[in-house]
């Protein structure tokens, strides 16, 4: 029987014999095959997708009614959320949204720390990703800058006026990039065209090199197993699923809960208590004085501890550089010959658990005034932060791993869990027998619980 | 009939030639586009001198005059100030401003034309914060060292009230000192120095 083809479907055709959609949707989407055992922690990468999009879209719309203009800026600011239509939620949701991709950039660069997705043959994955969160750096700072605020003005002067600590060319580079003696109209004219077109630009085409090296050499997993090596007939990982509609659709449950999170944050606290917005940017720019307590905001925060905690101005920017440089290092750094934390040595897990202790650390640090005992705390856990990569190439050869499994393992769901939380429950709860049985809380129970877990989190930890 | 030899050299001139042509072309383009950063002929033309009124100065106030877009104090010293600024040469940096930026007139220990009246720029030598003025002895947030100075809330840097920076602090030099000179004993010309007008 020949079914004759309608007019959409000859239309279709028309497409795919000139352009490859096809193609590139199977290559990337319907047959590109994922580990099946991703995890929440890999919900971050697509959520970073969803928050550039939001970045863009309202950037856009905050461009139309904007002006970059020291004279005009902060007013306009106001007039957008005052005035324009919507226009209060347009930068809420911008604003939220810059501290939302820096969350959400940081749980997915952890991902990385945990389950080796760093490490051969994702290298290039790792540094693509490294340039994106310098690019995504840039464009926070210089967006900064544009609400003309008092917070605004001096973030800017102090982050220039770290170019000006290089030897020899550092006073001449400080100039060019303010173009100006000291940060001015003509600053805010070039921060907002580097922070709407010129970074924009670098995102996208950095994040299209992160998606088609990851896609070149397969995603790694929360096992560290390499699927590639167990293929069916067909040619396809045993362990794998298609990423679409598997992972699309699971990705999708993970938006609906970064949204309400998001939302929330929008509507009842888009200031976030001074953190997301900084008090002192409801001020507009005065050359003349700087704010009380200048902090930059929370995510440049742990850099900026390690900054201040070097009494020396050159020093204090080759290590606030140095800790992002570190990062691009990492897959070198690393000697151990185990991806994932669930095979790795307790040398490792303790040392990941000092550095994130360290990376929070400076980050609260950061937020708060200088004080003698905040400089100490901040050199020691200066100190910690480095130490994790320095030194990784020594304590990483000592570990000693667990066997890898030669196929990927499936985590028990939260239903098979449920008998498990019941048993707990019961060994929590005192019945008394008798005419009406009562429940009570059980004190043993709840000592044998907790020797328990402590015992599982230090065999854990070894 | 046609030669079937390709000769590989030829290409090879040819592809060297183009680039070297192409290298050199886009060279010459990125002349004018990274100069066009650079601050504009209105923005350098923008440095005029200011003047500053100090007849109603009183002693340990601070005046604060936009000078090129930056702040500039005038600082009325006592001279119990003076004495203290004597004793801190141990505990400062670079105590004869050996290292630092002023006028040839103001490199001594008070970093000034005349002693009681200190000029400088008021942006801290590390990263170009404004720093606070604490003339106090002593106060509770600063510990029982801080002889009065000048505070830097960004980064924690300690300069005395001759601008003079302490050891220890993230800053390297001391304040920036500005030229000037005295039109009449109660107004100060910044951005000229007495040898510049003569």
């Amino acid at each position: 029987m020949n079914i004759k083809p309608t007019r959409l479907r000859m239309c279709g055709n028309w497409v795919l014999e000139r352009f490859p959609l096809a193609k590139v949707w199977n290559e990337h989407m319907a047959h590109y095959y994922a580990p099946k055992n991703f995890n929440f922690w890999y919900f971050f990468g697509s959520l970073a997708l969803l928050v550039l999009v939001n970045q863009f879209i309202t950037g856009i719309l905050l461009t139309m009614n904007y002006k970059p203009d020291a004279k005009l800026a902060f007013d306009s600011v106001e007039y957008i959320m005052r005035d324009v239509n919507w226009g209060w939620l347009v930068r809420y949701m911008h604003s939220t949204g810059a501290s939302a991709f820096f969350i959400v950039v940081y749980l997915h660069m952890f991902r990385g720390l945990l389950y080796g997705s760093f490490k051969h043959p994702r290298e290039l994955v790792w540094i693509f990703g490294m340039l994106l969160f310098v690019a995504l750096m840039a464009e926070a700072f210089m967006g900064y800058l544009l609400p003309w605020g008092q917070m605004s003005y001096w973030g800017a002067q102090v982050i220039i006026s770290l170019f000006s600590a290089i030897p020899v060319i550092g006073d001449d580079l400080s100039l060019w990039i303010r173009g100006d003696y000291v940060v001015s109209d003509a600053t805010l004219n070039r921060f907002f065209a580097f922070h709407v077109i010129a970074v924009p630009l670098a995102l996208v085409l950095l994040v299209f090199m992160h998606i088609v090296a990851l896609h070149e050499v397969g995603s790694n997993n929360p096992d560290g197993v390499d699927i590639k090596k167990s293929k069916d007939p067909w040619g396809h990982p045993t362990d794998g699923i298609p990423f679409h509609p598997y992972y699309t659709v699971k990705d999708v449950v993970g938006v609906a809960v970064f949204l309400i999170f998001f939302a929330t944050v929008i509507f009842y606290m888009p200031e976030m208590g001074g953190y997301f917005l900084e008090h002192a940017n409801f001020i507009p720019a005065d050359p003349m004085k700087t704010p009380e307590h200048i902090a930059p905001v929370w995510y440049f925060t742990p850099f900026y501890s390690i900054l201040r905690a070097i009494p020396d101005k050159f020093a204090g920017v080759i290590g606030m550089g140095g800790a992002i440089v570190v990062l691009f290092l990492l897959p070198w750094l690393d000697r151990g010959q185990v991806k994932s934390i669930r095979y790795r040595g307790g040398i490792y897990k303790k040392a990941l658990m000092l550095f994130v202790i360290s990376f929070i650390a400076l980050g609260y640090l950061g937020t708060q005034p200088v004080t003698p005992v905040a400089t100490i705390m901040a050199r020691i856990f200066t100190a910690v932060y480095f130490g994790f990569f320095l030194l990784m190439p020594i304590y990483t050869r000592w570990e000693r791993f667990k066997p890898v499994p030669n196929h990927i393992t499936m985590q028990p769901t939260l239903e098979e869990r449920i008998p498990e939380m019941k048993a707990v429950i019961d060994e929590l709860t005192l019945v008394t027998e008798g005419e009406n049985t009562k429940r009570g809380f059980n004190p043993t129970g709840a000592k044998n619980i907790l020797i328990r877990t402590a015992k599982n989190l230090k065999e854990s930890l070894d | 009939m046609i030669d079937e030899t390709v000769d590989k050299s030829k290409r090879q001139f040819l592809t060297t030639a183009l680039t070297v042509v192409g290298a050199v072309g886009t060279g010459y383009l990125a002349v004018p586009f990274l100069s066009q950063m650079q601050p504009s002929v209105k923005a350098m033309a923008a440095g005029a001198p200011v003047e500053i009124d100090i007849s109603k100065i009183e002693e340990g106030q601070l005046i604060r005059v936009a000078w090129r877009g930056k702040p500039v104090w005038v600082v009325q010293r006592s001279p119990q100030v003076l004495e203290t600024l004597k004793t801190l040469d141990s505990q400062l940096r670079d105590p004869l401003s050996n290292e630092s930026e002023q006028p040839e007139f103001s490199k001594n220990p008070a970093r000034s034309m005349k002693p009681e009246i200190f000029v400088a720029v008021g942006l801290c030598t590390h990263l170009g914060c404004s720093p606070t003025f604490r003339p106090e002895v002593a106060p509770h947030d600063l510990g029982a060292d801080w002889k009065g100075g000048f505070f830097c809330p960004c980064h924690g840097s300690w300069f005395d009230l001759a601008g003079r920076v302490y050891k220890g602090v993230p800053a390297p030099t001391n304040l920036e000192v500005p030229p000037y000179r005295y039109e009449t004993d109660t107004l100060i010309v910044v951005g000229e120095s007495a040898e510049d007008k003569a």
